[in-house]
């Protein structure tokens, strides 16, 4: 029944199933892909996920359900209402638990044979090769891309497949990078983008089913190649919309110059993945920094004053709907074409949700001439935590 | 006219159109005259000097246009162009900002 070389051996004998097992199994058992040896190495193989996020929910839940016998997790997390909308293996009595509980407790409930491995720390180019070495697949439910070109490069450098997934808005990636047999991730996108130039999750949201889509692409993957059966995502990148309901593959081919994979890799170490996606060590701070900012109490001490102060808004309408302090709203897309609505001479405090397009905003407006122009240190957010309560949290 | 299949990222771009009919004889006129119908893509698809950015990949029906001729692939009418950025987003999170 197998279409390809399994990942792993034939347990013979070195794994047994109880009777427990087998009638938990059942539905394994009875199909001849899988049958009593291919659920034998599921039991035998250890599963690393890198994030108990979106992807890592439903990943982590099937992988478990399904016997994989070791499933490792990487998250150094802790459970947030923001996450309860798609992170389906936290629930509302988690809140405020390290990711990692609440998943162990879950999965344990699920399935009381698997063996959870945690690892509650981020992942880095100190300790990746080392956690990577005990696994048989990769499976990369990340959120940054230092992280993915990351996970990227450990996968090459200790051999084993990584099984790729990425979501943004209503539309889903995946794919498995396995350099012995195709391309890797970085033959397809050698280079991150700027930091800035793509919309960020916070921005860009997500739809709470996606993750459920790819995330159980990602499992079926991760079990296929365990078992050696079907034909895997290796060079072929596949294409979720959710919005037009299709499914679109890609080819994807080797790199003979990939800096990883190719035929004379230069990188043959881990790097510094902050530095390759150009990221100040301050991280989105810095770009923070460098505007003038004014605290919520400043603000709210300034308004109660009655200085002469004016507060634009620089979100989008549907957020504004959700949560506002009843400043004028110009979104930061509209601002250039809009600016003829603000008086240079004004004495403005820009936000938006947590700061940074506020940043943007403000950086901008002081390019057109504006003087007196502060950023809103962590926007709404903030105001809703420090000033009135009754603002809701988005 | 070739189609362009525009990915949910620059949809704001592009007046939250996912597919765009523009002319063009190659691939790299049609993106060319693309970035030129909707400016603001431009900054996202083309370093200052006017070159594809490398995190932004181009595909002619499921071939990616490297391994074709490049910017000079040919596209006629009915052809279908995508551009596929890459996203990072899995866990989604407030740290990001």
């Amino acid at each position: 029944m197998q279409t390809r070389k399994s990942l792993i051996q034939s347990p013979n004998g070195a794994v047994e199933l109880s009777n427990e097992e087998i009638a938990r199994y059942s539905r394994h058992l009875i199909m001849p892909e899988v049958a009593l040896d291919g659920q034998k190495k599921l039991k035998q193989a250890k599963v690393l996920t890198i994030g108990a996020g979106g992807l890592g929910s439903p990943l982590a839940l099937y992988l478990a359900a399904a016997g994989v016998g070791t499933v490792g997790i990487v998250d150094f997390d802790v459970v947030d209402e923001s996450n309860l909308q798609r992170q389906i293996i936290h629930g509302t009595s988690d809140l405020g638990r390290p990711k990692l509980e609440s998943a162990r407790d879950r999965i344990k409930d699920i399935n009381p044979n698997v063996k959870v491995e945690t690892f509650g720390e981020a992942l880095s180019s100190e300790n990746a090769l080392e956690i990577f070495e005990d696994f048989d697949v990769i499976v990369d439910g990340t959120d940054n891309f230092p992280t993915r070109y990351l996970v990227n490069d450990a996968s090459v450098l200790t051999g084993k497949p990584n099984v790729y997934g990425s979501i943004f808005r209503f539309e889903g990636q995946a794919s498995v990078f396995y350099a012995e047999e195709g391309p890797c991730y970085r033959c397809l996108y050698p280079e991150p983008p700027p930091p800035g130039l793509v919309p960020s999750c916070a921005e860009g949201g997500v739809l709470g089913i996606l993750p459920g889509a790819i995330g159980t692409i990602q499992a079926t993957e991760a079990v296929k190649l365990i078992l050696g059966i079907g034909e895997p995502l290796i060079g072929r990148l596949l294409l979720y919309d959710a919005l037009s309901m299709s499914f679109r593959k890609m080819k994807l081919r080797k790199d003979p110059n990939c800096p990883v994979c190719g035929e004379n890799p230069s990188v043959t170490e881990l790097i510094d993945y902050q530095e390759f996606c150009g990221i100040p060590q301050q991280g989105a701070q810095a770009q923070a920094d460098q505007v003038p900012e004014i605290t919520v109490g400043e603000l709210k001490g300034r308004i109660g004053n009655g200085d002469k102060i004016s507060v634009l808004d620089v979100r989008e309408p549907h957020e504004y709907e959700v949560a506002n302090i009843g400043a004028r709203l110009i979104p930061l897309s509209e601002l250039p074409e809009r600016l003829v609505e603000i008086d240079k001479d004004e004495t403005l405090a820009v936000h938006c949700k947590t700061g940074g397009r506020s940043a943007r905003a403000v950086q901008f407006l002081q390019e057109a001439g504006f003087q007196n122009v502060y950023n809103v240190k962590g926007g709404i957010d903030a105001w809703s935590e420090e000033i009135d309560p009754s603002i809701p949290k988005y | 006219m070739p189609k362009i299949k525009i990915p949910t990222p620059l949809r704001q771009y592009t007046a939250g159109n996912s597919e765009v009919e523009v002319g063009g004889a190659t691939a790299g006129e049609t993106l060319g005259n693309l970035a030129s119908e909707y400016p603001d893509l431009r900054q996202h698809l083309y370093t200052g000097d006017g070159k594809l950015r490398s995190f932004v990949n181009v595909y002619k029906g499921d071939e990616d246009i490297r391994y074709l001729d490049g910017a000079d692939t040919e596209v006629s009418e009915g052809d279908e162009l995508s551009i596929i950025p890459s996203i990072a987003g899995g866990a989604a999170k407030r740290r990001c900002r």
